[in-house]
């Protein structure tokens, strides 16, 4: 609290982005958030709206130079957000401005919100959260143990790689000096280990960092660990070695005495580059992105010359090309894939995960995608906290690999609608809380860190708040009918399938999102069904106990006809199903929240936060489309938004965090 | 039958039909008069039926003595027919090409087509200019129904019957006629409800260069405005574009003589400009081996997505003037036959929702493009693929159609039609067995006798099963106005159009299957539910004895 000089300005104003509509309220700072109230005047038929803003959410403030009405001050938030204030006070924008500064750089994993946060909740049902992922288990379900791969307690003690979990899978061939050389010859010693395996062709895929090959380097136990990932798997003679750098990155990395195997010296590897580029082309290909999306009226030619040329969507496609090369050469060759990049645990990270997923309907599911990510994000050591930028550090360390790992799911489940137990709202959901560091989960750069921080005694899981409120992220199309049909998914990777995820980088930015959604309407529909149904059964009891046979039954109807009866004139159909703005979603979950409260009236304090802050801008039901079409001078008022349709109504109790 | 003369070879064996996306397909192939046929005479497979008139251009390759013609289709379809023997090849693809091009109007193919289902109503007379007025004159009796133009001889391209202001008397307007481009005076599109606002829509001014003025023409349109009141004069072309047009007798509307009116420019682009963007939009969609960099630069030069910008983004200006600013708004670019209607059919979609609905639909078509003289012969008479120089083909109802998508996408909800009647209207207008599209105007149509002589569309849409097929199980009336966003990332590429060909859709036709699905389960349920409540309140009633506590 030391950092805050003013807690509270009056009279600030918040411009819309993209408009020149603005409402005035009051700027409140308190140690965790950053909260604007509108004043009530703005709209007396609903209650005050605010804006809430987690400080860790924010990447960066810039205070504008002063103009007549007051003092700029632009936010710059990691989910998106972008808000722009106007402080009448030259002063109170810069004690505004100083405090953030120092708030929004926390020097110490303590300051984090993770660590105050607190959703009553005794430590049981805490220490309960974190159990509902175990890799150990995990494994199991995969089918290792077995008799070629074997649990090694080599790095038990953090002893062999430090930024690789305890428990590691190695083949049963390969002894312990064999992997310690072999982790002594890869960068940062992170050696070849299993991360997932295909029971099915009994097929590995595995991953480590680049060699330390310089120019002609060599390490037998290394040699001798490859040969034992080939053995381990009787489908194929060779092993795959996937580098996911372009060539030119490894090449370089030689002289640094690093690099790449040398096909001569490992015996039956196929070596092949995939060309993903490093964090920081990716870091300056989202900036940007996001510079090309924040222009104001910006015309269809910029915007998507400016798509083109950010690169964004080459990146995410070479993401997607990768893990596809990965699950064919595993799922149809029955090859096992080592797959590395430099250190192993960025675009790595990213190609096994996806890979994963392509092949496995399991990590499709809610609960799987949470055991993927824990997996081959948290457990192998995707440095959240210098990726996130979570502590004051390097910024040439933050990269968006992890948002890209997202939107490569959401593009693949936009190809395919019914094989993802989960809709976008859980991408973006996840996407929100790696930033926040409310929950524990993403703290940290390894689990060694992690268990350091003791933050499983002293923060929250994320995964238990998600699964919680798991009948929020459902996908109401999921079928696992579909996945027992098709376990392997075959995506296009034809440029035109890759899109502009607009309920991603324009969140917040309501004006842009679709006002019906296609996703929220049959979502409801499906709770409705089912609230129906028990309402059919128990109408149908009552007629029995009055000895009365329903003119009805609760019998399910008719199963929808098979594909081979119809007819072949199936109606077009809409070519995108998921389309819901996250916002609609909010409204389920807040309408829930206060149906909750309803019966427990106490107010919790900061209880789902960043939920609160993220439905706030601008979500009146009766704000209207703040574009304007041209040059009638003005832009529409909100008086007659009336006509909007009532399709997003968000009047809900917001305000019940205490400031 | 002269086409007997251009088939060279009604039938050959052994011919293999390539789709992409589906399996390939051996049989015989046919040619008659308006089909090509390919059946492989067995049960169970599909038979392809291409109506000549759908052909946009053919290609011919040779390997050896196989012959392979490729058949690029108005609806953007491509196939490919691979033909045994050299000859067969060359004479098939020849009538193709002779009877793809027929000039002659009543050769075509609605003027033999027998419809092979019960007319339930016929789609000639659902949307006639009466019919709509009597709608109007139950909201206001400022208007009358004028028969000036009942011989086409003021206007050609207007219908017999124009809805104008009701004291406003046919000398007038016969001299406003004069006045505006193609005789086409200003005329009511759309009656706002609610304030009483009006739209219009008219050709340009022949203001010339020397400023000629027509007070008769300003008497016409000032006689819309209640007193007091300004109006917005919408000029879909730049005011650059309205300048040049001067030159060429054209011009715009002053402020000097229309004091009451305040011009605005948009810029919409004329027809061959559009065309030119349709080819490269589908050249870049068609071209599987682009690179994402590659694909996003011609997506960008193709325009396409500008145009639909700057077509929605007009409309909502209309829509904005008369909603918002309760203004009424008179629209025009040169012709008043394409960007004009654009904008006024969408503005009537963005606040009227009667023209959400598949009927209203309909007359909207009926009433904003095919009576308002939209020369859809001309301009559908090629689409995206072909080789001859474009004359006056315009992708112009197409965008209208896109733009319609872009605002369904928005508002999933609030379109009783679902996007495959968008699609089904767009193929019918570039080829069709039905009439409906036939004709550059009213007045051609009668000539033809259409209405006498072939089907009508909608005879066939509004039928229970077409009507079932082509509604959105998610509408829900909304009445209110709907403003989308046109905003670039909120535009996008209209897939059911341009990529249908080019992906499989299997995952999309599946999950929307399921949709429809849940959605009838609910209905079901819901039904249930309220049979059940029905049933026990009636036992109640009989016996109060058993009524809950």
């Amino acid at each position: 609290m030391e950092h805050i000089r003013t807690p509270k300005v009056e009279q600030v104003r918040l411009l819309d982005r993209f408009s020149n509509k603005s409402t005035n309220g009051t700027l409140y700072l308190t140690a965790t958030h950053l909260i604007f109230v509108e004043s009530s005047s703005n709209n007396s038929t609903s209650a005050a709206q605010e804006t809430w803003i987690l400080h860790h959410h924010i990447a960066s403030v810039e205070k504008l130079s002063l103009t007549t009405t007051g003092c700029p001050l632009v936010i710059q938030c990691r989910n998106f957000r972008v808000v722009h204030f106007v402080v009448q006070r030259e002063r109170d924008c810069h004690d505004v401005y100083s405090s953030l500064l120092r708030l929004l750089r926390p020097v110490s994993y303590e300051e984090l919100y993770a660590f105050s946060y607190n959703p009553k909740q005794n430590d049981q049902q805490r220490e309960e959260g974190w159990q509902i992922i175990d890799l150990g288990a995990e494994f199991e379900r995969m089918g290792v143990p077995c008799d070629q791969w074997q649990l090694t307690n080599v790095n038990r003690d953090y002893k062999v790689c430090e930024t690789y979990p305890r428990d590691l899978y190695v083949p049963i061939t390969a002894s312990k000096p064999i992997i310690v050389g072999s982790s002594k010859f890869r960068s940062k010693g992170r050696f070849p280990v299993l991360t997932y395996f295909y029971q099915e062709k009994k097929a590995a895929v595995c991953r480590c960092s680049q060699p330390l090959s310089g120019f002609s380097a060599r390490c037998l136990e290394d040699e001798s660990m490859l040969q034992a990932i080939s053995k381990a798997n009787h489908n194929s003679r060779f092993v795959y070695v996937m580098d996911t750098r372009p060539k030119l990155n490894a090449l370089a990395n030689r002289a640094a005495g690093k690099g790449y195997e040398n096909e001569d010296n490992y015996s039956n590897i196929r070596f092949q580059f995939v060309g993903i580029e490093n964090i920081h082309v990716m870091r300056t290909s989202l900036q940007k992105l996001l510079e090309v999306i924040g222009t104001r009226s910006i015309s269809m030619s910029d915007f998507l010359v400016g798509l083109e040329s950010s690169g964004w969507l080459r990146h995410i496609k070479a993401v997607v090309d990768a893990a596809i090369f990965l699950a064919k050469a595993v799922t149809v060759e029955g090859a096992s894939v080592l797959v590395h990049c430099s250190d192993g645990w960025d675009r790595t990270a990213q190609v096994c995960s996806l890979g994963a997923l392509l092949m496995d309907p399991y990590y499709r599911t809610i609960k799987g995608f949470m055991v993927l990510i824990e997996k081959d994000w948290i457990s192998f050591g995707h440095k959240f906290a210098d990726r996130c930028d979570q502590l004051d550090g390097d910024p040439k360390e933050v990269s968006p690999i992890f948002t890209q790992f997202l939107e490569c799911v959401w593009q693949l489940t936009e190809q395919f609608p019914q094989a993802f137990e989960f809709s976008e709202w859980f991408l973006l959901q996840i996407h929100e809380h790696v930033h926040s560091c409310q929950y524990g989960n993403f703290l940290g750069n390894n689990q060694r860190q992690r268990e350091d921080l003791r933050l499983r005694e002293r923060t929250h899981s994320l995964w238990a708040f998600l699964m919680s409120e798991k009948h929020n992220y459902l996908n109401p199309f999921y079928s696992p009918a579909y996945s027992e049909a098709h376990p392997v998914l075959e995506p296009s990777t034809l440029p035109y399938h890759f899109k502009f995820w607009r309920n991603m980088y324009h969140q917040f930015d309501r004006s842009m999102h679709p006002r019906q959604s296609i996703l929220k309407t049959v979502l409801t529909m499906r709770e409705k069904n089912r609230n129906a149904e028990s309402t059919l059964q128990a109408l149908e009891k009552r007629l029995h106990q009055l000895s009365v046979t329903p003119v009805v039954t609760s019998d399910p109807p008719a199963p929808p006809p098979t594909r081979d009866q119809r007819s072949n004139t199936l109606p077009p159909r809409p070519d995108s199903l998921i389309l819901g703005a996250p916002i609609n979603h909010k409204e389920v979950q807040r309408q829930e929240e206060d149906d909750d409260n309803e019966q427990e009236e106490v107010g919790e304090e900061a209880t789902e936060s960043t939920d609160t802050e993220r439905m706030v801008e601008g979500s009146s039901g009766t704000e209207s489309r703040k574009q304007s079409y041209g040059e009638l001078e003005g832009t529409y008022n909100s008086e007659s938004a009336k006509e909007e349709p009532a399709v997003v109504s968000l009047e809900f109790g917001v305000a019940r965090m205490t400031c | 039958m002269e086409f007997a003369e251009l088939i060279k070879t009604p039938r050959v064996d052994g011919v293999v039909l390539h789709r992409p996306f589906m399996p390939t397909v051996e049989g015989t192939l046919c040619l008659t008069g308006h089909h090509l046929i390919l059946s492989s005479r067995q049960d169970n497979t599909e038979e392809l039926w291409l109506l000549h008139s759908n052909i946009d251009s053919i290609e011919k390759r040779f390997v050896g003595s196989l012959g392979s013609i490729i058949v690029k289709c108005k609806d953007l379809r491509v196939i490919q027919l691979d033909i045994p023997g050299m000859e067969e090849c060359l004479n098939i693809a020849s009538s193709i090409e002779a009877l793809s091009t027929l000039d002659s109007l009543s050769l075509m193919y609605p003027f033999f087509y027998r419809p092979m289902f019960e007319v339930i109503e016929d789609g000639w007379n659902s949307f006639l200019p009466e019919d709509a007025f009597k709608d109007l004159e139950s909201m206001t009796d400022e208007w009358r129904l004028s028969e000036v133009n009942k011989d086409f001889s003021v206007c050609p391209s207007y219908p017999p019957l124009v809805a104008v202001p009701k004291y406003v008397d046919d000398d007038t307007l016969r001299k406003a006629a004069t006045f505006r481009h193609g005789g086409r005076f200003p005329v009511l599109s759309y009656y706002h409800k609610k304030n009483g606002m009006v739209m219009m829509r008219a050709g340009q001014p022949l203001t010339g260069t020397n400023g000629r003025r027509c007070k008769e023409d300003e008497k016409l349109i000032n006689a819309t405005l209640r007193p007091g009141k300004r109006g917005y004069i919408i000029d879909t072309r730049t005011i650059n574009v309205a300048q040049q047009a001067k030159a060429r007798g054209g011009g715009f509307e002053s402020e000097a003589n229309y004091p009451q009116w305040r011009r605005i420019h948009k810029a919409i682009e004329r027809a061959n400009i559009l065309q030119e963007s349709l080819i490269k939009l589908v050249e870049a969609c068609n071209d599987q081996s682009h690179s994402m960099d590659r694909w996003l630069s011609k997506l960008e030069a193709s325009n396409w997505q500008t145009h639909v910008k700057e077509i929605l983004t007009t409309a909502c200006l209309a829509a904005q003037c008369i909603d918002r600013e309760g203004a009424s708004v008179l629209v025009h670019g040169t012709e008043g036959t394409d960007s004009t209607l654009q904008v006024t059919s969408l503005a009537q979609i963005i606040l009227d929702p009667a023209c959400r609905t598949i009927r209203g639909f309909q007359g909207l078509v009926e009433r904003e493009w095919l009576q308002a003289g939209h020369p859809f012969q001309q301009r559908c008479a090629q689409s995206a693929y072909s080789n001859s120089k474009p004359r006056q083909e315009a992708p112009s109802f197409l965008l209208f159609l896109d733009c319609v998508w872009q605002i369904l996408r928005q508002f999933p909800c609030s379109f009783e039609f679902s996007e495959g009647f968008l699609v089904l209207v767009f193929e019918h207008a570039y080829a069709s067995q039905f009439g409906t599209f036939l004709g550059n105007s009213t007045a051609e149509r009668a000539k033809l006798s259409l209405p006498e002589k072939t089907v009508s569309l909608w005879s066939w849409v509004n039928r229970p099963q077409e009507l079932e097929r082509l509604t959105n199980p998610l509408y829900e009336a909304n009445s209110l106005v709907i403003w989308p966003s046109v905003a670039p990332q909120s535009l996008l590429l209209w897939e059911g159009v341009f990529l249908r060909w080019n992906r499989s859709s299997k995952c999309l036709d599946e999950a929307y299957e399921e949709m429809v699905h849940i959605i009838a389960y609910n209905k079901e349920l819901q039904n249930k539910v309220n049979s059940l409540r029905r049933q026990l309140a009636q036992l109640e009633t009989e016996d109060p004895l058993l009524q809950t506590p």
